[in-house]
């Protein structure tokens, strides 16, 4: 009776994930069919392909639930209970820090840079300065991003409203848009984007949101809320400040 | 094989979080982990689940859509002579192809639906999940619409940035409040597994076809663009939420008198 309770349950969750890939599926057969109009390639191993990513989409969402935010809200918890501003902000700069630092989209985005500022002729085409301007860029991206779950973390503490400090972010990028070499604005905007991984995000709004929760006086909505906006605010700014120190 | 490797490299990506976690908990709070098994049965199932995803991905979605973003963008399908200069138009099913595909990863991305799963259960039920992340997918598909566009007429990335994050602060100023935060968190989340590799495709594949534009300069911008305009929907669904309840009250009251 229970294993049947248990299929009936394992079902439902793979229907609901199903019905999140519905829209990619209707979109890439209508393009085929109608626009393009060619055969599709490879069919077997396509729709081999979609079980996989509604089984995957099943068991992460899964596991959120019962991993990622419970250990990112006792966490939080504990580290509230604890007291010591010290030991929160050193919590937060590394998780930001080491979470960025091995994420493969910066890796793979760091390295393509290298190439095409070596390529406009702005850094030594040699492999070593390559390499060094690569890791370089990934520790600005990780520090920025450390930084900014520190930034966050106090707004939680102290409740700034956060506008306040977005917007002012947005000015500074604005300004130095205005003086940091052309060639790398591009790569700077982008470098928002994809800093903040999939595992990451469930961890830094579990962290957030708990935070929000226990200290009195925060709303878990207003204030638990916007890490993840820091996180991808700073990298832009740090990464055209990489840009004009090195060219 | 694929698959072990995937599973591996997601392995990497979760090792830090896992020893700044473990260093905390033993080091610094000096206490177990409450709930301990289901804890780690459920890390199991996230690196599980991502690692499925993942190959699923690099299966299914990407080659295709890799295939037809290059195929969209061909001199040959758009009717022209490549030498020839292109208007802005005859790329129409660049920017359909583009909203679309936008729309539909962003439904199924893992990190939004970690957001929104958090946003309804904070808010109450006033923000649905399904609300949020339909929000945030149409945010996208005009970002990447545009962003297509601005490859295709070449003009700067600069201007569409600023007058986005205009409006972004004009409607910061009509917003309730509490909605704020999350709003400017959607516009983090959306890239990250699907999105970003799919729309760096589109981009690069765009920039190459397209006379006249350099892959190097043009070819970026585009992750810009759809962490940026989910904002600006994101705020705007927030304003509509709360003139809609409003309007609501207003009628409650009246039914009262």
């Amino acid at each position: 009776m229970r294993y049947k309770q248990f299929i009936l349950a394992v079902l439902q969750k793979l229907k609901l994930a199903l019905m999140d890939m519905i829209p990619i599926i209707v979109v890439v057969v209508f393009f085929q069919l109608v626009v393009i109009q060619k055969p599709f390639p490879q069919i077997g191993e396509v729709i081999f392909g979609f079980l996989f990513v509604i089984v995957g989409l099943m068991l992460f969402v899964e596991g959120l639930k019962i991993g990622l935010f419970p250990i990112g809200e006792s966490m939080a918890f504990a580290l509230a209970k604890k007291g010591s501003l010290m030991w929160l902000m050193i919590f937060s700069f590394v998780l930001g820090f080491s979470t960025t630092i091995a994420e493969p989209a910066l890796i793979a985005v760091a390295k393509e840079a290298s190439i095409i500022t070596s390529g406009a002729g702005l850094i030594e085409s040699s492999q070593k300065t390559m390499d060094f301007y690569a890791l370089g860029l990934r520790l600005t991206v990780a520090f920025s991003v450390g930084l900014a779950i520190v930034i966050g973390v106090l707004r939680i503490l102290k409740g700034w409203p956060l506008y306040y400090l977005i917007i002012g972010g947005y000015i500074l990028v604005m300004l130095m848009t205005i003086i940091a070499p052309k060639e790398i604005i591009g790569l700077a905007y982008d470098a928002g984007g994809v800093t903040t991984s999939t595992i990451t995000v469930p961890l830094v709004t579990a962290l957030g949101v708990g935070l929000a929760t226990v200290i009195k006086g925060r709303s878990p909505l207003t204030d638990g809320f916007g890490l993840i906006a820091f996180a991808s605010l700073l990298p832009m700014i740090f990464v055209m400040a990489y840009g004009l120190f090195w060219f | 094989m694929d698959f072990v490797l995937v599973l591996l490299s997601t392995l990497r990506d979760v090792l830090p979080i896992l020893i700044v976690i473990i260093f905390f908990q033993i080091v610094v709070l000096k206490q177990s982990i409450p709930h301990l098994k289901k804890v780690i049965f459920g890390g199991v199932l996230v690196v599980f689940g991502l690692a499925f995803f993942l190959v699923g991905l690099e299966k299914a979605l990407f080659p295709v859509g890799k295939i037809m973003a290059t195929q969209l963008s061909d001199p040959a399908f758009i009717g022209i002579s490549s030498g020839e200069p292109s208007k802005w138009w005859s790329y129409y099913w660049i920017y359909i192809f583009a909203a679309l595909i936008g729309f539909s990863t962003t439904i199924a991305e893992p990190s939004l639906i970690a957001v929104a799963i958090k946003a309804d259960e904070v808010s109450a039920g006033t923000i649905s999940q399904k609300g949020l992340r339909v929000t945030v997918a149409l945010g996208v598909a005009f970002a990447l619409a545009l962003g297509t566009f601005r490859i295709v007429t070449g003009t700067s990335l600069f201007i569409y940035i600023m007058v986005g994050y205009l409006i972004v602060i004009v409607q910061t100023f009509f917003t309730p409040k509490r909605l704020i935060a999350l709003a400017y968190d959607s516009g983090g989340v959306t890239t990250s597994t699907v999105t970003v590799p799919l729309v760096a495709a589109l981009g690069l594949g765009l920039s190459s076809t397209v006379p006249g534009r350099n892959p190097s300069i043009d070819g970026f911008g585009l992750i810009a663009f759809a962490s940026l305009f989910p904002i600006i929907t994101v705020l705007g669904y927030a304003q509509f939420m709360e003139l809609k309840s409003r309007l609501l009250n207003i009628k409650i009251n009246k039914d009262a008198v």
